[in-house]
């Protein structure tokens, strides 16, 4: 068994506006379900805007808290979910389903372990 | 008694069904490497005196499990983990499985699927299909692909290590994701074959030698895999194509015209072989780009060529492909059946300025219709894109043609 993480990558401002969410979020929690369904669920969760970021870095002595997010561009981090799955394959499955029904592109790591 | 490259020989073809094999049962490629390294030592050392085995598949796969367990149990012994090393004790014998082709097709084919896994860059599969089913060296590949040595290993370690740490599976993929994952193993196949055959550029022996090196694979998935279609359309395009290999260049290293080439050049074995895939593809009607390209070729093998027939195979293969590079070639034949008017009217309708090929077949129609300035502005568009200096030198040359009429 391996540990993934499986996150989703999102334009900067939200779903356009004429975006119903509420039927992605419904079928999110179903894959969730399934998830856990299949003992392979760890962790899934959003995340709040970038703009609500803040980084924390060492400088010298001292400990710089400012104003994120810690990377500039247009997309950013916007949620992520883990799972414990035999191989990648299976991974990438669920990755796949996420990536249809939000649309947005997903990045598969593995953790250490 | 086999000398030094007999038995190189004989490890090189056996490669990827021992790999395949111990991948099985070490679940690791590393090891399953190392262990066949460790029998080759073994095999330099008592073949020459001893004879070869009766079987030397069998051979290679018993003596390299049994040095890989051997290292696995001396390493766990020295970890400390005795419980371990004795379970390796056991496992020791004569392997189980390696006279039974079964089991070791599939796990060549795991393994193949493996390689040219989609999560992998394209080069790291067709550097993990050279290195492991196809058993070249590191510095074999590193030359065919001309990157340094040291370039290739570090992309074939981080490959496995990718393997290893993403959790890519040894498996054949299920029926819903086989049609894709198919899809790229052919693929990486094809970029093989054409690696070593469209280009000009480096040592042209070691070139070729991929050619050879993508028939063979063709033929192991051939033989794995005989009711893809597709796999036969593949072998089929590659056989049709190299059959013409020592007719598409002059003795000093010209490019020559399919229309232009001396057929007697032509291997007749290859191009029997080839039409007669392509006929028992032809037979199951389940049409693929790659049969339709071999269809075309073997239309292109009989004389005179029948282009009715390339244009049919084109119109086919456009829908299965609808790309301006199919496209581009379908007006090849258009002007064959239709003229040059007619195919010219297409090719401009396509956006592939940065293509060498379009210019020269722009130019090529333009000639034929008597616009020779034009024809000429083409062939120079041609001559600046042109990658390799085979296809430089006749495209210079038809240029002069051009100017030579006006």
């Amino acid at each position: 068994m391996t540990t993934y993480l499986i996150a989703m990558y999102q334009p900067d401002g939200g779903p356009p506006p004429d975006m119903d969410m509420e039927p992605v979020m419904r079928e999110l929690e179903a894959i969730n379900d399934e998830m856990r369904a299949a003992g392979q669920w760890v962790f899934a969760n959003g995340l709040r805007d970038s703009t609500t970021a803040t980084v924390v870095r060492v400088r010298g002595d001292e400990v710089l808290t400012t104003d994120g997010p810690y990377l500039e561009g247009k997309e950013h981090l916007g949620g992520f979910t883990i799972v414990r799955a035999p191989d990648l394959d299976v991974a990438l499955g669920w990755a796949r389903r996420i990536a249809k029904v939000t649309t947005l592109p997903v990045e598969v790591r593995p953790f250490h372990d | 008694m086999p000398g030094r490259a007999d038995i190189e020989r004989t490890f090189r073809e056996e490669h990827g069904r021992a790999v395949a094999v111990l991948v099985r049962t070490f679940g690791d490629i590393d090891v399953a490497e190392e262990a066949v390294q460790d029998a080759f030592a073994v095999a330099i050392e008592r073949w020459p005196r001893d004879g070869p085995p009766p079987s030397p598949a069998g051979w290679i796969i018993t003596t390299a499990r049994n040095r890989a367990i051997d290292r696995l149990r001396r390493e766990a012994a020295r970890a400390g983990r005795q419980a371990e090393a004795v379970r390796y004790q056991a496992d020791r014998g004569p392997a189980e499985a390696e006279e039974d082709e079964g089991p070791v097709r599939d796990d060549r084919l795991r393994l193949i699927f493996t390689c040219c896994h989609p999560s992998l860059a394209m080069t790291a599969q067709v550097a993990l299909t050279l290195r492991l089913l196809g058993g070249l060296t590191t510095a074999e590949i590193a030359r065919s692909f001309l990157v340094p040595e040291a370039t290739m290993a570090q992309r074939l370690v981080r490959a496995k290590g990718k393997i290893r740490h993403a959790g890519i599976p040894f498996r054949i993929p299920r029926d819903a994701d086989l049609p894709a994952r198919l899809r790229a193993v052919l693929a990486v196949v094809y970029l093989i074959f054409n690696e070593g055959y469209a280009a000009g550029s480096g040592e042209r022996l070691v070139r070729e030698d991929l050619c050879a090196e993508a028939i063979r694979l063709g033929r192991l998935l051939a033989e794995l895999m005989p009711d893809e279609p597709e796999v036969m359309g593949l072998l089929a395009l590659m056989l049709l194509t190299d059959a013409r290999r020592d007719a598409r260049t002059t003795a000093a290293g010209e490019l020559v015209r399919l229309a232009d080439q001396d057929r007697t050049l032509w291997d007749r074995e290859l191009v029997a072989e080839g039409q007669a895939i392509v006929r028992a593809c032809l037979r199951r009607g389940e049409p693929g780009p790659y049969q339709i390209q071999a269809a075309i070729n073997a239309v292109h093998s009989d004389e005179p060529t029948d282009w009715r027939q390339v244009l049919a195979l084109y119109d086919q293969l456009l829908a299965f492909e609808p790309t301006p590079v199919v496209a581009l070639n379908r007006a090849v034949a258009v002007a064959e059946v239709d003229g040059p008017a007619a195919a010219l009217d297409l090719v401009d309708d396509l956006e592939l300025e940065g293509y060498h090929v379009f210019h020269a077949v722009r130019a090529n129609l333009l000639r034929r219709l008597g616009r020779r300035a034009d024809a000429a502005a083409a062939y120079r568009a041609a001559i600046e894109l042109a990658g390799n200096a085979a296809e430089r030198e006749f495209l210079e040359r038809a240029l002069a043609d051009t100017q030579l009429v006006e």
